[in-house]
């Protein structure tokens, strides 16, 4: 096997820092071969190793009675009952979604989803986190407007072809969003409890079986892609974006579930980022094993690749797995059947190393475990003050609104706030009939679970304008918010996922974000008993030295008996409107990082809202009962615009609005668009039910008004603050996003 | 009454089109394995909605091929009742057991909403529960739904009876807004709309039923074979 001193421009190239190549050489006794070094520079990768985070992730809480499978796995599992758990997970397709958007956002898809079904879970739903740069920008306008559409289709392509509905998510328009888009990907499956699949490869002996799409030469270095700041050069990077094919996906999913069942499979990985590389490596890890790997007998679609190429593809759409001896033939009849490649192309060892062959020529010899789980640690530099760059005190006073009506129109067709069924109604979101609450319809998305009769509930959030503003309240925020969403359709919140989106954890400022932020997550999920079950973080998310907002995803899961959820949409006049919770409070500084505050006044200044968790709790507790003892015809948390934005988005379902009076001291722009977490709004025939279980919950309760037909009136004190018919509101926001995409192309 | 659901690689409504029949309206239902050479002793038979081969080519074009589509061709062709749903209707086409062609949708993209279709006749094994001009609330979820034939071959549905459904409101560039018609002996049906997912209260409608009970009380009255 060649080896080499290598130069400290390859070393530089592969991403490694030359202490983390001395380690290797430490590790190795040697120089690595060219292989070798490839080997290491996508194990070690900030995207593989957590090397950045890691230190910090351990305080995140991970257990619970309904935890089966925590953290370290392809995803986590919960208890569901009846013998049934969950498998669920988050996953960023950041850079490869800049890149080439198609392709980028559908192979994100593509793999989350087979991190869902490596598990032995049939997948059932897929949520998308999606942020963009904004569509009026005068420069970056017109490209980003081609990256929404593009991501789209491509969750759309490989989704609604898979045969998963999409049935949730967000989508976000911020200018720091500009050159670095996320596209953040959560999926859950189903699994039975005794029949949960590991990445693992036990019993040396045992066949090392490749199945699924050949490999080519895409997606080389995709992780170590996925680990550096973007600079003018990236678009040079587009061959290193994978491309999809999500019918092979359907193929292999339904192959795998059908060999799992033949009881030959001992372990299973998909191979995602880096490949052969990462599922050799941390199946034998796990194991404690080694595997002897042969790479001419890998599936390959091209001529003449060498092994480093072989190592680091990342094709799409296969898996590895080990059956047990004497068995393999079982599992290569159902890939027959379905027609997909299956080869060995090894063997499980004892000797702790993964050893790569190719004709018979050892081209890379090296340890699983030190390759797998001893990558550099780094605990960066971050006891600074977060990065930051507009002031906490505007300076100058917040201007009164001259037409506050004008102004709710403006915010309810702001692209941020405005329906996103031009999105939504690109994926099918009802394939599989399972979706009791699809995108638009509820606080929280729902699927019932036909083999238990029980509901699933998920919310994902991430608002990094709060998170920008103050890293660990705007996180908590995020998980209360998540948290409420559930409790609004009657669900439990149980369990966390989270996708981390910050920028380069190299710089103090931003580690001190990333720290704040998980430190943050760690404390809010203790407090509500949502452990977090796994999930993934995704720095260097910088173009040119201006970082993203820090952008914590947080996907959260919530149980529930099945029935027709509770939506958000008022369902007939005469209703009496309740605000759980109280009007909140609201003042200069915590108005600026309100979406008025950005979509009105074009600003950003101050302190995202102020949380009480333990109050937030009462809320989310009072707001389930009253929805689980059938007292809400409707029901909707005030989020991002407030209150009145929330009663105009209640009025858009069924053209049924709200004649609203409020008693409040609090000036009309903080009164209406202020956005005080732990407020939940009700329409319900029997307010006296619901503020008898506000009260038990020690939460005010207040009599905002009646729902009626066909308008939206709010005044304070008998002055009318908001007066429209709702379809004067509900155009511009059912056509907003279209019509902005429209003009930019 | 049994219904035979045709599994196609890529196949992904096949699950709800079992669950609808077998657990919605409490009927035999099995699943029939693309290159099977025979339907066994089905009383009728679904081809469900997906992507059979990925749609690549054309939907439907390589699935027509499908050993289990000469079986349905004699099937359909002793008077056996089919039905195809979204790719199942585009497999139809393809296959020549319906006339016509699906095309990509007006707008270019995918669409999955709820659509207010019409039933145009009753007088067919999978309408005629229903009542002529009655709005039935079903999903739709395609790419490629977008209904083309010539004008004589329009006129000859129209002249014919045979158009089963149309949408109240176009949608995808339909001929004629058609989203559902019906062959010559009036027992194979294609439609784009999935009247499988709505057939529980829980989806948010059950009009898809008035589908479902046609065909399995058309099977019931011995109308096949």
């Amino acid at each position: 096997m060649p080896t080499a001193a290598w130069g400290q421009d390859v070393i530089a190239t592969h991403g490694l820092k030359p202490d983390e190549y001395d380690k290797i050489v430490g590790i190795l006794g040697r120089d690595p071969s060219w292989t070798e070094l490839g080997i290491f520079a996508v194990m070690w990768s900030e995207h593989c190793s957590y090397k950045s985070s890691r230190i910090h992730l351990k305080k995140l809480p991970t257990r619970s009675k309904l935890v089966l499978q925590g953290p370290g796995e392809n995803a986590g599992i919960i208890d569901i009952g009846g013998g049934y758990g969950i498998a669920f997970k988050i996953e960023s397709h950041n850079h490869p979604s800049f890149i080439e958007p198609f392709q980028g956002a559908a192979t994100g898809v593509g793999g989350i989803l087979r991190d869902i079904f490596t598990m032995g879970a049939r997948p059932l739903a897929v949520l998308d986190a999606l942020r963009f740069g904004s569509l009026d920008d005068p420069e970056a306008g017109k490209r980003n407007a081609r990256i929404v559409e593009g991501v789209v289709s491509g969750i759309s392509h490989y989704g609604n072809c898979f045969g998963v509905p999409t049935v949730g998510g967000e989508t976000v328009f911020e200018p720091c969003y500009n050159g670095n888009p996320l596209v953040n990907v959560f999926a859950l499956g189903i699994v039975k409890q005794d029949e949960v699949f590991y990445g693992k490869a036990y019993g040396p002996g045992n066949p090392v079986i490749y199945v699924g799409a050949k490999t080519g030469r895409d997606g080389i270095h995709g992780a170590s892609m996925a680990s550096a700041e973007f600079t003018e050069e990236s678009a040079q990077k587009r061959p290193n974006v994978q491309v999809g094919d999500p019918f092979m996906e359907k193929l292999l999913l339904e192959a795998c579930i059908e060999a799992m069942k033949t009881g030959a499979i001992v372990g299973i990985q998909d191979m995602g980022a880096a490949g052969l590389t990462c599922s050799t490596c941390e199946m034998s890890s796990r194991a404690g094993t080694g595997m002897d790997v042969d790479l001419e007998l890998v599936p390959q679609r091209e001529t003449g690749m060498t092994p480093y190429e072989i190592m680091l593809s990342e094709s799409q759409e296969r898996m590895l797995l080990v059956a047990e001896k004497g068995r393999e033939e079982e599992v290569f009849a159902v890939f027959r059947k379905w027609g997909l490649d299956a080869a060995t192309v090894g063997v499980v060892t004892d000797t702790g190393r993964v050893v790569v062959r190719l004709h018979g020529e050892v081209v890379a010899d090296l340890p699983s475990r030190e390759a797998a789980d001893e990558a550099p640690l780094y605990d960066r530099p971050h006891n600074v003050a977060p990065y930051r760059t507009h002031p906490v005190d505007r300076g100058s006073a917040i201007p009164a609104s001259a037409d506050l009506t004008a102004d709710l129109r403006t915010m309810v067709s702001s692209a941020d706030l405005c329906s996103k069924s031009w999105i939504w109604e690109q994926y099918d979101y009802t394939v599989r009939t399972n979706t009791t609450a699809g995108p638009g319809v509820a606080d929280a998305a729902v699927i019932r679970i036909k083999e238990t009769g029980t509901s699933v509930a998920m919310s994902l959030d991430g608002n990094g304008r709060y998170c920008y503003l103050d890293p660990a309240e705007g996180t908590k925020l995020i998980v209360a918010e998540c948290c409420r969403n559930l409790s609004v359709v009657g669900a439990t919140p149980v369990a966390t996922t989270n996708n981390l989106n910050f920028g380069n954890p190299e710089r103090p400022e931003i580690m001190a974000q990333l720290v704040a932020s998980i430190e943050a997550l760690a404390e809010a999920c203790e407090f509500f008993e949502v452990p977090v079950t796994g999930g993934n973080v995704s720095l260097y998310n910088e173009t040119l030295g201006t970082p993203i907002f820090p952008t914590p995803v947080i996907g959260i899961v919530g149980l529930m008996k099945t029935e027709a959820p509770v939506g958000i949409g008022f369902r007939e006049a005469g209703h009496q409107i309740l605000l759980l919770g109280g009007l909140g409070t609201c003042d200069d500084v915590r108005f600026g990082g309100t979406a008025y505050a950005k979509a009105v006044l074009g600003d950003l200044w101050g302190l995202p809202p102020a949380l009480d968790m333990e109050f937030e709790k009462r809320v989310q507790g009072a707001i389930r009962e009253v929805v689980n003892q059938g007292l809400a015809a409707s029901a909707h948390d005030l989020g991002e615009g407030g209150l009145a934005v929330a009663l105009a988005e209640s009025s858009f379902p069924n053209g049924i609005g709200a004649s609203i009076d409020l008693d409040s001291d609090l000036r009309p722009e903080f009164l209406l668009f202020g956005e005080a977490p732990s407020r939940v709004i009700v329409a319900t025939a029997d307010p006296e039910g619901v503020r008898r279980i506000g009260n038990a919950f020690g939460i005010p309760v207040i009599q905002l008004g009646m729902t009626v037909q066909g308008k939206l009136e709010i005044r304070n004190r008998n002055l009318p603050l908001i007066v429209s018919d709702t379809e004067q509101l509900r155009q511009p926001w059912a056509g907003a996003l279209e019509e902005q995409l429209e003009a930019r192309r | 009454m049994k219904i035979g659901v045709v599994v196609f690689p890529g196949s992904n409504c096949d699950h709800d089109a079992w669950y609808a029949v077998s657990q919605n309206i409490g009927h035999q239902a099995e699943f029939i394995w693309h290159d099977s050479a025979t339907l066994g002793d089905v009383d009728g038979v679904i081809l469900p909605g997906g992507f059979s081969y990925g749609d690549y080519l054309r939907c439907g074009a390589i699935a027509r091929f499908s050993p289990v589509m000469n079986a349905v061709r004699d099937f359909a062709r002793g008077g056996g009742l089919v039905m195809g749903v979204c790719n199942g209707f585009q497999i139809l086409v393809e296959s020549g057991l319906l006339p016509g062609a699906l095309l990509r949708n007006e707008g270019l993209k995918f669409i999955c909403k709820t659509v207010d279709l019409r039933v145009e006749t009753t007088n067919s094994p999978f309408t005629h529960a229903g009542t002529k001009g009655q709005i039935l609330k079903l999903p739709v979820a395609h790419g490629d739904g977008n209904y083309f034939a010539d004008a004589r071959t329009l006129d000859q549905l129209e002249a014919e009876d045979r158009v089963a459904f149309r949408y109240a409101t176009p949608i995808n560039g339909s001929q004629r807004d058609i989203a559902g018609i019906l062959s010559e002996g009036r027992n194979v049906l294609g439609m784009m709309p999935h009247p499988e997912r709505a057939a529980d209260p829980l989806m948010g409608s059950t009009d898809g039923l008035v589908v479902l009970h046609s065909l399995a009380s058309a099977v019931g009255a011995g109308v096949t074979r």
